[in-house]
């Protein structure tokens, strides 16, 4: 019993640390303290959409800081979708459609092009913010409003979980399960073994007769429908309007994510519902008027507990061999 | 393609009852491979017959590699066809070849490290229930396979904590999953200790006696007398001989390789060793991971002397000579150069202070590709006179040097403005010894000095460690190939373990009692 406790004192520590902080925060209500926690879920969502775009592209041996791209110009193309045809659901699709098609423009300049993976994935971001800025047109609305609220009956009347987990939008929902789709694909699926095995060495996976171009266009494009949902989810579901930049680096710390979750879409949920505890965390502070002088400081938090992370984790988690490297035969 | 003629009356087609003399197994005729404006391959004809181990025997750059590409459908050839069982085979890619039943085990392992010993085996046909992979009935496969042919592994195993000998099974094993008929192995036993290449040649012996076509690529004689059935010698491209074991032996086939006479054996006097130079008290390092790497290496090397280190790759050696040459850090015992401590200096201050360093990974350590020749020959004294002065370099000084050395080592081409990435591996070799061997240093750390470089110019190479020895120098020679180690040293040392498992003169010394030390750190 002794021993146990020592070896789990980190994570008793900090499980003790985030109860502090939130009850703190909430001003030890507990409707505020739910408001936190639900909205730490919100925030978690687009980053997990975008981390496990990532994780598909750079398991199999493909860079892809797009993601921002992505994201903000599916954010941009769902919204005037929905707002033009009045649809949602058309919206949504035609999000994901849009990050396929730029995950397939990646795929093309990196994988068959051969082209330096990091500039294909800046051409995308570049793309994105000119495209959706030039585009823009103030003052569209969605005639169908947001995406609505599902509620799962008796769950959701359970204190503090049920308002967290079970009274949510649909995209949210479908983001809690791709988590462990994905996680299923990759470790259980044949598709998943090659994905890792091409991520790895991909010569060795040609030699075994996978095909690593149609492994890294499959993943691109799948990534590129994750990231769209993720863009999608913030024009259509969080916001219901579209803004200019409205990712606001949120494709970027999905690539945080996706390292603090050790390229593993369960590690990748932990690692989001952190950043967007903290995101959470800074809006209620702001909410309640601490530093009012000076917001910057708390706006600031979420992206200093992204530095701090990463300084203390990329150096120790291993990513796929093969990462950032164009695959030729000869 | 049809641009070459079939012989009139050759068969094209096999039927059972034919049997096995009617068409060989695989059939290569008329190949010509260009990579740009290399020749890799040039009318290469190469018959695989059932049941056979067929040798092939080249040099390094003679096209065999190429020429088991075009086998395996990595690559295709410009024209020629190559013939399965007497029909043409049109191989786009190594889907293909596996589809024709035709294995190989890569030179360099084609395995996922991250990856079990089951997946690596099973990966592209995997067996699955539902779409899952089910690694049960993969780690069964596994078994079953590894029983019936004599290869002991543990399916669980993540491929990347096994030595490399293992994991060359993994990759054997993945051609036996795939029930392969003709298995083309590319210098299986470059990474093997004695014992492990024999029971591969074993294993190899066994496979073919199942009626399983064997080809086996090598430039190691000793290897292909032991057990081939038959001989393709390969050179510049082409096939310059077939033969038998029985109608050979060693220094016919190098001369066949080289295409002029060989001395097989290094011509060489006793040593007449002086006082001690470099000596190696008690000393610990570690390695990349910060574990342990050497565990308290005592050696010493005398002037005048080879000391010649054996050993299977991993067991310290790289850690070893980098603590000597100053590129890794020392955690406690000491390095001593004529009676001064060097552990703990910088590799400059080593370099100034005596120790020359042929290293192990020439292109990484040795060498800046993107230079020409002549500034590689100066990298370990382009700061000091001639060939600077107060901080300028003086060029016309370097180049002198370097026009010496490139005659002195016959460097080809003979041009010292030549970016040094444009040149063959031997002669790349040839310059990090020509600036090593002429810094006029006490002690001369070579590290694996003619890994992939070819017969030529191992014996040239070999020529001048013994030359410098002569003139006084102490030689530290590290090396996986023990045939080289024992050729050329004048005492042994068996490191294992991270530990000098036996020390003792050359001459007279037990081949097989070597390679049972290297293996197993103890005598058998």
């Amino acid at each position: 019993m002794n021993a146990l406790l020592i070896r789990s004192r980190w994570v008793i520590l900090t499980v003790v640390v985030f109860v502090v902080i939130t009850l703190f925060t909430a001003e030890f209500q507990q409707d505020q303290t739910t408001a936190v926690l639900a909205s730490a879920l919100r925030q978690s969502t687009p980053l997990v959409f975008g981390a496990l775009c990532g994780v598909l592209c750079e398991r199999s041996g493909v860079v892809n800081i797009g993601i921002e791209g992505q994201m903000l110009l599916s954010a941009f193309v769902g919204f005037m979708v929905a707002s033009s045809t009045g649809s949602l659901l058309a919206g949504i699709l035609a999000g994901m459609l849009t990050g396929a098609l730029m995950g397939a423009g990646l795929a093309g300049l990196s994988v068959t092009l051969q082209g330096d993976q990091i500039i294909a994935g800046a051409v995308l971001n570049i793309a994105a913010f000119g495209i959706s800025s030039y585009f823009f047109q103030q003052g569209l609305t969605l005639p169908s409003g947001k995406t609505p609220q599902v509620s799962f009956g008796p769950l959701a009347d359970l204190p503090v979980v049920g308002r967290v987990f079970f009274i949510n939008r649909p995209l949210t929902y479908l983001s809690l399960i791709l988590i462990w789709v994905v996680w299923f694909v990759l470790f259980r699926t044949r598709w998943g073994l090659w994905t890792r095995s091409v991520g790895e060495v991909p010569s060795a996976a040609e030699t075994v007769g996978i095909s690593v171009a149609r492994v890294r266009y499959t993943n691109l494009i799948a990534g590129g429908c994750l990231a769209g949902l993720g863009g999608a989810y913030l024009s259509l579901e969080a916001v219901g309007s579209f803004e200019r930049m409205m990712t606001n680096g949120r494709g970027f710390v999905a690539l945080a994510v996706m390292i603090f979750g050790r390229w593993n879409p369960i590690g990748i949920w932990g690692a989001a519902l952190l950043f967007g505890y903290a995101s959470a965390v800074q809006t209620q502070l702001q909410f309640r008027g601490w530093l009012a002088d000076d917001p910057q400081f708390i706006g600031m938090i979420p992206y200093v507990v992204c530095i701090v992370v990463l300084a203390g984790f990329v150096g120790r988690a291993r990513p796929p061999a093969a990462v950032g490297q164009p695959y030729s035969r000869e | 393609m049809p641009d070459h003629l079939l012989p009139l009356g050759s068969p094209t087609a096999v039927s059972d009852q034919v049997g096995v003399a009617a068409s060989p197994a695989l059939e290569v005729q008329g190949v010509t491979k260009h990579f740009g404006d290399v020749v890799a391959n040039e009318d290469v004809n190469f018959r695989i017959e059932r049941g056979r181990v067929h040798a092939l025997l080249g040099e390094n750059g003679a096209g065999k590699s190429t020429l088991v590409n075009i086998i395996f459908g990595l690559y295709q050839a410009d024209t020629g066809e190559v013939r399965r069982n007497g029909e043409v085979m049109n191989l786009t890619g190594p889907r293909d070849a596996i589809a024709n039943q035709i294995g190989m085990v890569h030179q360099h392992f084609q395995l996922v490290p991250v990856l079990s010993v089951a997946e690596n085996v099973v990966l592209g046909d995997e067996p699955t229930r539902h779409g899952v992979v089910d690694l049960d009935e993969a780690a069964a496969v596994v078994r079953r396979l590894s029983e019936r042919f004599g290869l002991e592994i543990d399916p669980q195993a993540l491929v990347e904590d096994l030595p490399i000998g293992i994991q060359q099974r993994v990759e054997i094993l993945r051609a036996l999953y795939r029930e392969v008929d003709i298995l083309i192995l590319d210098e299986p036993t470059a990474v093997l200790t004695p014992q492990e290449t024999s029971h591969l040649l074993e294993v190899l012996r066994g496979l073919a006696d199942t009626g399983v076509a064997v080809v086996f690529i090598t430039h190691k004689l000793r290897e292909v007398i032991a057990v081939a059935d038959e001989i393709t010698v390969m050179r510049r491209g082409r096939v310059v001989g077939h033969t038998t074991p029985a109608d050979t032996d060693e220094s016919d086939l190098a001369s066949m390789m080289v295409g002029r006479a060989v001395e097989l054996r290094l011509k060489r006097t006793p040593a007449s060793p002086g006082d001690q130079v470099l000596t190696v008290v008690d000393l610990v390092v570690n390695d990349d991971r910060r574990t342990r790497a050497l565990n308290g290496i005592n050696l010493d090397v005398r002037a005048g002397e080879v000391v010649g280190v054996a050993g299977v790759e991993g067991n310290g050696q790289r850690e070893l000579v980098e603590a000597i040459t100053g590129l890794r850090g020392v955690v406690s015992g000491s390095i001593i150069l004529d009676g001064e401590e060097i552990a703990g200096r910088s590799p400059r201050q080593i370099s100034t202070m005596g120790v020359a360093h042929i290293p192990e990974d020439r292109e990484k350590f040795g060498l800046i590709g993107a230079h020409t020749v002549a500034d590689n020959m100066v990298l370990n004294r382009y700061h000091h006179h001639p060939y600077s002065s107060h901080g300028i370099r003086r060029p016309g000084a370097v180049d002198d040097e370097a026009a010496r050395l490139v005659e002195e080592f016959d460097v080809r081409p003979p041009n010292i403005a030549a970016m040094v990435a444009t040149l063959s591996g031997g002669n790349k070799q040839k310059v990090v010894a020509a600036r090593e061997f002429s810094h006029e240093s006490k002690v001369m750390v070579a590290a694996q000095p003619t890994r992939g470089i070819d017969i030529g110019n191992i014996e040239f190479i070999h020529r001048r460690l013994i030359e410098y020895r002569d003139a006084g120098m102490a030689i530290l020679l590290v090396s996986a190939e023990l045939d080289e180690v024992l050729g050329v040293s004048d005492r042994v040392a068996v490191i294992y373990g991270g530990l000098i498992v036996s020390c003792e003169p050359a001459e007279g010394i037990d081949r097989d009692r070597v390679g049972h030390l290297m293996l197993s750190g103890a005598d058998g």
